[in-house]
């Protein structure tokens, strides 16, 4: 059994142990018929998804396009296990050397304005994604770095060319916000068309929005898979306040919040509904950052970004702030226990890691002392949701104090939050993320180097090693060498130059009405979410 | 008018008569006014925990305590302690200075501008009151949540912009309260007079209009008071007010609300106080209307 296989069974096996108090699946007649209805903790900032990361976007909008390949919904734990979707048969192996994959195309597939879907689609919604026009945005770019180009010989045929053969292709193209659009909506409207119109192959189509409160699917009667979806619609509910997401479960006024709650809530919701309540739990492939901005004088030191990382407690904090948020594991930059990850030994050698807390404080303050900036001021700048970034900001703050920084916060809603992070720059350090879908470590790591789309720490081009670094890794074929490269990377971003600062990994804790049935959690709150597996047993 | 006689008749008044000790004046307040004494007391209580906070608190208001997360009422925490394990009553504490702060200086702010506009306003009359107060009809024809709520989304959360969401609703409420007074004042004789002396415009507004304005004035200021305190904390609970760690009773509240289940006093004693200081305020304006407002008096 290889390392992934036995990664994938440990996921299973985790997953299976959490849901254990559900008793084990039973193979059942799905019913037709019914509407979801939906929680969601944020807007979405729009909805094109090519150039958003947020499950504010993922939940609601997901549901309405289709990908080229995705994670099998039966099987969302493996980080191996792919099907297609627009495509046809199983996902094809490569040919010339690992360098050239072909798809075929499915036929007859209508988009929901009753267009017919095309490679030329295909080709056009990958084109924007792996090379956007100047001025467009796509932040997962990066992932695409080994792809030469992207054609259609014909109007069933896909073929994507590799620059070099590896096994983050695959993953990389399933993950889910590669929603297909339609080449004739891009070229008619523009780039920016889907950032506010819906028009997709998916199993639900638009039915309309409120801002600030729901958005609305319908079945889409010619969707691609016949006899699916089940459902008749789907509502997504917006609301920031966790207490207020959990009483709509509670009250059924929701049936499902797909992000995740803290134990605290998953507890009160189990005592409260008992066997009308499962709960399905995870771990997650997301983490939570603080970036500082090197566009900053005051962050441009990397003492300085060095003594921040020291004086945060992730051993404790992971103690501590399991029991109030969605946040538990320590780990490095890759998802904790693959095995491309640090173990504990390899991460207690990383500065901010290691199990003598008072030491690394000590030296943080003298890493400030020489710096020049003892007791420094700054400004934290947070998103305005709960679940874990007001607790994990608070918490932030309060181990920067230990070390004499001053530190306030700015809170603000989504949407302001990511202009502030993407576009104006207009920050000290900011909480970030990295919340990948498919556990695709070599991509996923991509965030940390300055030039990748998604980073915003304002160090692209300042940091030619650890570009390299990243290029050697991801061209790497040895799963050996390539676990190597991990640690020579982990220690430059994280440690050397502390570009980032991880905090604690999530972990994924989804309690829904019992009746909800089809929809497996996944080992991120980006997988699965497509909804044309979702039943309701009423 | 009054008469030099007079004057004197009063002067020699005030000599023969005895002046009470201030502790008789006290009860007789009490006697008058006891519900406006007992806001008062409240008041002076908040500024007192205000002003000491650094002394009577029992913790610093940022510690946390990771063992003693979400503890409940004890001899080591009085109050419990919150999500993060800091001491709710010294957070209480160190939050009345918010608090006082927010209320005080957008109540001064706010009536004091309101209380220039509105003598403004009813002197010069003419087209200068008439576009004063279409404007002023602008703004108050938001209610005062939603106007703050607007301002706040428009120049971003943080203590400084809430203040400016507060007064900025004040501001044509005490001076539409004022313009009705000063209009009645503007057409009395000695304004005239003043007039007629050559006095300045400015002169006549500070001089003999605006301490003849003062009650209504101070009756806003006073209500404004209560009124702010309980905006900051509303502002603070939709998360667009004062962000943590600063010790905040809105702020808390909110953050309460994850936790509130199973650890009541994460919410009971912030909204206790934000009750209990508003309606100290209140009290102690009405009192102050009472005693400032002849018509109110006798009824």
């Amino acid at each position: 059994m290889s390392k992934y296989a036995r990664f994938a069974f440990a996921l299973a096996v985790g997953t299976g142990l959490a849901m254990g108090a559900g008793g084990p699946a039973k193979a059942e007649t799905p019913k037709k018929g019914g509407t979801l209805n939906f929680i969601v903790a944020a807007e979405a900032p729009s909805y094109d998804l090519h150039k958003e990361s947020t499950f504010a976007a993922v939940h609601p909008i997901r549901p309405f396009y289709s990908l080229l390949i995705r994670v099998n919904p039966d099987n969302p734990q493996s980080p191996t296990d792919f099907q297609c979707d627009l495509c046809v048969g199983s996902v094809p192996k490569p040919t010339d050397g690992g360098k050239t994959y072909t798809f075929k195309i499915k036929k007859g597939v209508k988009f929901h304005d009753g267009q017919t879907l095309t490679a030329a689609d295909v080709v056009a919604t990958f084109n924007k994604i792996i090379s956007p026009p100047e001025g467009v945005v796509s932040v997962r770019k990066a992932f695409y770095k080994m792809v030469d180009s992207v054609t259609a010989p014909d109007d069933e045929t896909v073929v994507f060319k590799l620059k070099f053969p590896t096994g983050a292709f695959i993953p990389a193209l399933a993950t889910p916000m590669n929603h297909v659009y339609s080449a004739k909506d891009l070229k008619e409207h523009g780039y920016s068309w889907h950032e506010k119109n819906v028009n997709g192959t998916g199993a639900f189509k638009f039915a309309g929005a409120v801002a600030g409160s729901h958005v609305d699917g319908v079945r889409f009667e010619n969707f691609h898979v016949k006899g699916k979806p089940y459902l008749d619609g789907y509502r997504a509910l917006i609301s920031r306040k966790l207490a207020i997401r959990v009483q709509a479960i509670r009250g059924d006024r929701a049936a499902i919040e797909f992000r995740g709650f803290p134990p605290k809530q998953r507890d009160d919701l189990v005592a409260a509904l008992g066997k009308d309540i499962t709960v399905q739990e995870s771990d997650w492939n997301c983490v939570l950052l603080f970036t500082p901005n090197q566009g900053r004088p005051i962050m441009q030191d990397p003492r300085v970004r060095q003594a921040l990382t020291l004086a945060v407690d992730r051993w404790g904090g992971s103690q501590h702030l399991s029991r109030i948020a969605i946040v538990k594991t320590v780990g490095g930059i890759g998802f904790p226990g693959h095995p491309l990850s640090a173990t504990k030994a390899e991460l207690v050698r990383l500065n901010g890691y290691g199990t003598d807390l008072k030491a690394s404080r000590e030296k943080a303050k003298k890493l400030l002392a020489e710096a020049g900036k003892a007791g420094l001021k700054f400004e934290l700048l947070n998103r305005g949701t709960d679940q874990p970034y007001k607790i994990v900001g608070t918490w932030l703050i309060g181990q920067w104090r230990q070390i004499g920084l001053e530190v306030t916060q700015k809170v603000e809603p989504t949407k302001s939050f990511y202009n502030s992070l993407r576009k104006t720059k207009e920050f000290d350090v900011s909480l970030d993320f990295n919340c990948q879908s498919v556990i695709n470590p070599i991509v996923d790591v991509s965030k940390f180097v300055g030039s990748a789309g998604n980073n915003y720490g304002n160090y692209k081009g300042k940091d030619q090693e650890l570009e390299d670094i990243y290029n050697q890794l991801i061209k790497e074929g040895d799963e050996k060498k390539q676990r190597e490269i991990m640690r020579v990377m982990e220690k430059r971003a994280l440690s050397d130059m502390a570009h980032e600062g991880v905090t604690l990994w999530w972990y994924k804790i989804n309690p829904h009405r019992s009746y909800v049935k089809g929809w497996k959690i996944a080992p991120s709150h980006y997988l699965n979410q497509s909804l044309d597996q979702v039943w309701l047993d009423k | 008018m009054v008469t030099v006689s007079e004057v004197q008749t009063e002067a020699q008044f005030e000599e023969v008569a005895p002046k009470k000790p201030w502790t008789q004046i006290a009860v007789d307040l009490s006697r008058k006014q006891p519900l406006g004494v007992f806001g008062l007391a409240i008041v002076v209580a908040m500024i007192i925990a205000a002003a000491l906070a650094d002394v009577v608190a029992p913790y610093n208001p940022l510690q946390e305590h990771f063992d003693s997360m979400l503890s409940g009422p004890s001899e080591d925490y009085l109050l419990g302690t919150d999500e993060f394990g800091r001491d709710i009553l010294s957070r209480l504490i160190y939050g009345s200075r918010t608090a006082l702060l927010v209320g005080f200086v957008c109540a001064i702010v706010g009536s004091t501008a309101g209380l220039v506009l509105g003598v403004a306003s009813a002197y010069f009359g003419g087209l200068f009151d008439l576009m004063l107060q279409r404007i002023l009809d602008v703004f108050m024809a938001f209610p005062l949540i939603i106007l703050a709520l607007a301002v706040v989304a428009t120049l971003g959360p943080g203590i400084e912009n809430v203040m400016i969401a507060i007064i900025l609703p004040f501001i044509p409420q005490c001076a539409r309260v004022v313009r009705s007074n000063a209009l009645a004042i503007r057409e009395i004789p000695y304004v005239d007079a003043a007039r007629a002396l050559g006095f300045s415009d400015a002169r006549i507004i500070l001089r003999h209009m605006v301490p003849n304005v003062m009650a209504p004035y101070l009756i806003m200021l006073t209500t404004f008071l209560g009124q702010a305190i309980l905006l900051e904390a509303s502002l603070s609970f939709l998360g667009l007010g004062v962000q943590d760690p600063i010790p905040a009773w809105g702020l808390m509240l909110t953050n309460a609300s994850e936790f509130f289940e199973g650890a009541p006093w994460v919410a009971i004693y912030p909204g206790v106080a934000i009750s209990l200081s508003v309606f100290g305020f209140n009290l102690f304006g009405d009192s102050v209307r009472d005693v400032l407002d002849p018509k109110l008096r006798s009824r």
